[in-house]
């Protein structure tokens, strides 16, 4: 099995996509010859032409109010946002059209072919305009899929699904990773299920939640709090909306404490939206408070950025907070 | 692709070098202008244009009536602009798309929407392809490629690109024409619509209805420029101004346009200048914003005399037909308002599907829990304890039945 990193991970999901469909359109900002500013879309035009995968003019409403007119069309557009940063003049073509194009209509159209793949997170010091983390604005609108994918595979298996979900999906990618996250991919075609979470270590004494690029935090803290004798169950949620309620309650039923962590601020974050439906269906078996530890409520900023973010320590204080409680 | 011509002072251009003329055929009482030359018409398509524009204005009239006595919550008439409207429609291959902003339901008179399918969609009822979603005058036809109308000003513009740029990828020979005001033309999905159609060499109709009011704001409010038309220069666009209240003038300007697009793969901008006659909706009163005598004046020009002067002319049209058809339109409005009236709400289980393709686990368990709790106060929500209770069901049945014997 090929080792890929995530940018590789994606440009091949974009590939066999396109490959198996002709009505897979890539666009965005410099997607066209020069393959991105990342490079997720490298070699595309050249295999696919410029019809397939080309730039847009500098307009973010534009290339999602195209996308939704292609969408709706029955083509199969994949529309990249260079930052996620940078998706919110686009926000209302997102909101009032993506998301409720199937069900204003009573389902004589629908967009569900669109993807919208978009650059997310900090820790590369791209300070206010080139980290945030949007999905809790996203998760507010029902008739979105948000999906976070932690690494290569998950990025292919996710990407290819959300490309064929009969629904508009808004991919994050966490940049952060790009080339920093390697792994085992299989070169063949595969999904991964969106709206399902994943288990990633089980554990008995606290559960421990996150996705994208915090779960490389995560992974960190709880090898710390191991080594303290915390047995911890480690949950990937891979997509924010919908999100796995059942596999959520069924661990915090079993470890009575959790703790969830997102790069994005804290006040109206989406640990607040698992936190009260973890109280209301875990309520007789929590044995702490649930511990959010996220970005503060401030913008992304530059040089304190080590700071600001909700690193390793900061989730391994939270664990040993909690099983103290 | 950019070009420079040197010049060696300071000179600004402001765009006045240029104007853009208007595009007329047709003169009130009927006849040509000198030299002008009608579009190739048959009888009977031009009996259909004639007869969708009066059906629009008759359906208008009376469910701006019918929204005045309480009946329907919401309305907004075409009024004024139904050459517009239909001229651009009779211009297109049935199978093009069409994606208006919301005062175009002439587009779909047109195209054969029935007023039943108007009224089921007015009174939000079970029939309502749209399940009672949404607001009154937001229609779609699948089958009549009329994509399904929503709020949000100019949103519909860069979907159009993309709608057209995915048909010419199809090889299917359609084009799409997406219709807004040119209070709409302000938005940033104008700009953003009309650069991207050009780039990507889209077959798109941006067609404009400037009627001189985006609801009190005057058009010297929305722009300084001399109207929408010459933003096409700077997207290099073609583009045309036309007569809007002059059928003739509007659907051979939008056959060429259709030309254009299909045949070129480019996009075309139409300004067609008319004036709204009525109100912006039922929710807005113009006697605030605007004189009697400006739309006095404009009362003079109403598009639809224009065609029935010229119909007269041709022999293809004659008092008693008229007063025919405004009687057979007028009596099928109000049968037709009365049957969908009388037809139940969608059933509650509508409220969660096509959220998503499939109703998702956490959607299911508040429609069951909604459905619990309505069930415990079933005359608190009538119409949503229809489809639960047999009994809310044949009390409202009972009370149709008897509102219907009083009538």
């Amino acid at each position: 099995m090929p080792t890929m990193n995530m940018l590789q991970a994606i440009n091949n999901a974009l590939d066999i996509a396109m490959a198996e469909d002709d009505k897979v359109l890539c666009f965005g900002e410099d997607v066209g010859i020069f393959g991105g500013v990342f490079r997720a879309t490298s070699h595309l035009q050249e295999k696919y032409g410029r019809s397939r995968c080309f730039n847009t003019p500098l307009v973010e409403q534009g290339i999602i109010g195209f996308a939704n007119g292609l969408a709706a069309q029955g083509s199969v557009p994949v529309a990249e946002i260079q930052f996620a940063d940078y998706i919110f003049p686009a926000f209302d073509q997102i909101v009032n059209e993506t998301a409720k194009f199937r069900y204003r209509s009573g389902d004589l159209f629908n967009v569900g072919g669109l993807t919208i793949r978009t650059p997310y997170g900090g820790g590369i010091s791209g300070g206010l305009y080139h980290s945030q983390s949007p999905e809790a604005y996203f998760a507010h609108t029902p008739g979105l899929k948000v999906v976070v994918p932690r690494n290569p595979y998950q990025a292919k298996g996710l990407l290819l699904a959300a490309i064929r979900d009969p629904d508009p999906v808004i991919f994050f990618e966490p940049k952060r990773l790009y080339r920093a996250s390697t792994g085992e991919v299989p070169e063949e075609d595969y999904q991964l299920p969106i709206g399902e979470a994943e288990v990633t270590r089980e554990g008995s004494d606290v559960t421990v939640l996150g996705w994208g690029a915090q779960m490389e935090v995560i992974e960190r803290a709880v090898e710390l709090a191991e080594k303290e004798g915390i047995s911890c169950e480690v949950i990937d949620l891979r997509s924010i909306l919908p999100w796995d309620q059942d596999s959520v309650v069924e661990s915090v039923l079993k470890t009575g404490r959790l703790v969830i962590t997102h790069e994005a601020p804290l006040t109206g974050g989406f640990a607040g939206e698992v936190a009260a439906t973890v109280q209301e269906r875990c309520f007789l078996y929590l044995e702490a408070p649930i511990a959010r530890v996220t970005g503060m409520d401030t913008p992304f900023p530059l040089t304190l950025e080590k700071e600001y973010l909700a690193d390793h320590l900061k989730v391994f204080e939270a664990i040993k907070a909690s099983v103290a409680f | 692709m950019t070009t420079t011509q040197e010049i060696h002072s300071p000179t600004f251009l402001t765009g006045d070098e240029l104007t853009i003329p208007t595009f007329r055929l047709l003169k009130q009482d009927g006849t040509l202008y000198d030299g002008g030359e009608a579009p190739e018409l048959s009888r009977e398509q031009a009996l259909k244009i004639y007869h969708s524009m009066v059906a629009t204005r008759v359906l208008d009239e009376r469910m701006m009536a019918a929204q005045r006595q309480g009946r329907l919550s919401f309305y907004m008439q075409c009024t004024g602009e139904e050459a517009a409207v239909i001229g651009a429609t009779a211009a297109l291959d049935d199978a093009d798309m069409i994606m208006a902003q919301y005062r175009e339901q002439g587009a779909l008179v047109y195209r054969g929407f029935s007023y039943d399918e108007f009224m089921n969609q007015l009174f939000g009822n079970e029939l309502d392809y749209g399940k009672g979603r949404q607001m009154p005058i937001h229609y779609g036809s699948r089958k009549l490629h009329y994509m399904t109308i929503s709020s949000p000003l100019a949103t519909q513009i860069p979907q159009a690109a993309g709608y057209a740029y995915g048909q010419k990828l199809a090889g299917d020979e359609l084009c799409t024409l997406c219709f807004f005001g040119e209070g709409a033309a302000s938005e940033g999905d104008f700009h953003a619509a009309l650069n991207m159609a050009a780039v990507h060499e889209a077959p798109v109709i941006f067609f404009c209805r400037n009627n001189g009011y985006a609801i009190s704001t005057p058009s010297i409010e929305q722009f300084a420029a001399d109207g929408v038309a010459p933003r096409a220069y700077g997207y290099r666009m073609h583009v045309i101004r036309v007569d809007g209240n002059d059928i003739l003038a509007v659907l051979a300007a939008t056959r060429e346009a259709r030309r254009i697009a299909v045949e070129q793969n480019k996009p075309v901008l139409i300004e067609a200048m008319s004036y709204r006659l009525a109100a912006h909706s039922s929710s807005d009163d113009p006697s605030g914003y605007r004189s009697k005598k400006e739309e006095e004046a404009w009362r003079e020009k109403d598009p639809i005399l224009r065609m029935q002067h010229w119909l007269v002319g041709q022999g293809w049209w004659n008092d008693d037909e008229e007063k025919a058809l405004q009687e057979s339109l007028r009596r099928e409005v109000l049968e037709t308002m009365k049957r969908a009236e009388k037809r139940p709400p969608p059933p509650l289980d509508s409220l969660v599907s096509d959220v998503y393709a499939d109703v998702t686990p956490a959607l299911q368990r508040q429609l069951d829990q909604l459905k619990r709790h309505i069930r415990q106060y079933p005359e608190s929500y009538p119409k949503g304890a229809r489809s639960l209770d047999p009994d809310v069901k044949a009390r409202d049945d009972a009370s149709d039945a008897q509102a219907q014997e009083g009538e």
